[in-house]
């Protein structure tokens, strides 16, 4: 197991929040395996699990009749995942969290979801699916970077 | 799935002779938590317990919905003149506690010793 080659491996979440926990696992346990140290492992369970909540919440609404799919392709030097939902995809891709803003009222407190997936790891883009399905994030974290 | 939070009042005193209190939290932090992060320190007194300060030694996972909770709590302190602090907090989560700006508004401690040598 010491070394990857375009390895995948896939699950499927139901659309209960608190799943994201079992793609967070599987994809450390796939980064590990992979070699990455433990500040970036813990960069991708965050922004996995975050992923993983958006496509619970707001793709599939938490519709107990909707899954999450969750693929995770090893390459030699990086690991993507995506996360797919029924949803139509972002509008728009959320601009940066103001604590400022939030303090004072003038921002909702939450929404930081997508800005830590963008912070923590190396690519993510949103597509949207055609006729309004299979909507995905696709994620990229390589082995040599160093995220801020 | 997500294991349940609990939330432990404790009252400490620092060095300097400042009554502090302490808010211990135990399990995720996430949408769900919102009774034990927000209640506990909802059932407070504003007169008195001035310093506040969260124990996340015992947390392994927190989530945006989760931080959204701490924000809350970070409004609701700013608005009664509370000022609120936090130890215990894993290398990842006190860089993303950095990463949201919640640094400005609460400050980060690797301990409780470290936390109430400051206050």
């Amino acid at each position: 197991m010491s070394k990857v080659k375009s390895t995948s491996v896939e699950v499927r979440l139901p659309s209960q929040l608190g799943y994201e926990k079992v793609a967070m696992s599987t994809a450390a346990a796939v980064a590990k395996l992979m070699g990455f140290r433990e500040d970036r492992v813990e960069d991708l369970k965050t922004a996995v699990a975050e992923a993983c909540i958006n496509a619970i919440e707001h793709g599939n609404k938490l519709n107990d009749d909707l899954s999450v799919d969750v693929v995770l392709s090893a390459g030699v030097n990086a690991l993507e995942v995506k996360v797919i939902d029924d949803g139509n995809g972002l509008k728009t891709v959320p601009k940066k969290p103001d604590i400022d803003k939030k303090i004072h009222g003038e921002e909702d407190p939450r929404g930081m979801g997508m800005f830590l997936i963008q912070a923590l790891v190396d690519e993510a883009e949103w597509v949207k699916g055609s006729n309004g399905k299979s909507s995905y994030v696709r994620l990229v974290i390589r082995l040599d970077a160093v995220a801020d | 799935m997500q294991s349940e939070t609990k939330a432990r009042v404790d009252q400490l005193t620092s060095p300097a002779g400042h009554p502090v209190t302490a808010l211990r939290f135990e399990g995720d932090i996430a949408s769900t938590s919102k009774e034990a992060v927000l209640g506990s320190y909802q059932s407070l007194p504003k007169a008195t317990a001035k310093l506040v300060l969260l124990d996340f030694t015992k947390v392994d996972y927190i989530n945006s919905s989760g931080i959204a909770l701490v924000i809350q709590m970070l409004i609701e302190a700013a608005n009664s003149g509370q000022k609120v602090y936090a130890f215990g907090l894993s290398p990842h989560f006190t860089k993303v506690f950095t990463m949201v700006g919640i640094t400005k508004y609460a400050g980060l401690f690797p301990s409780q010793a470290d936390a109430l040598a400051a206050l």
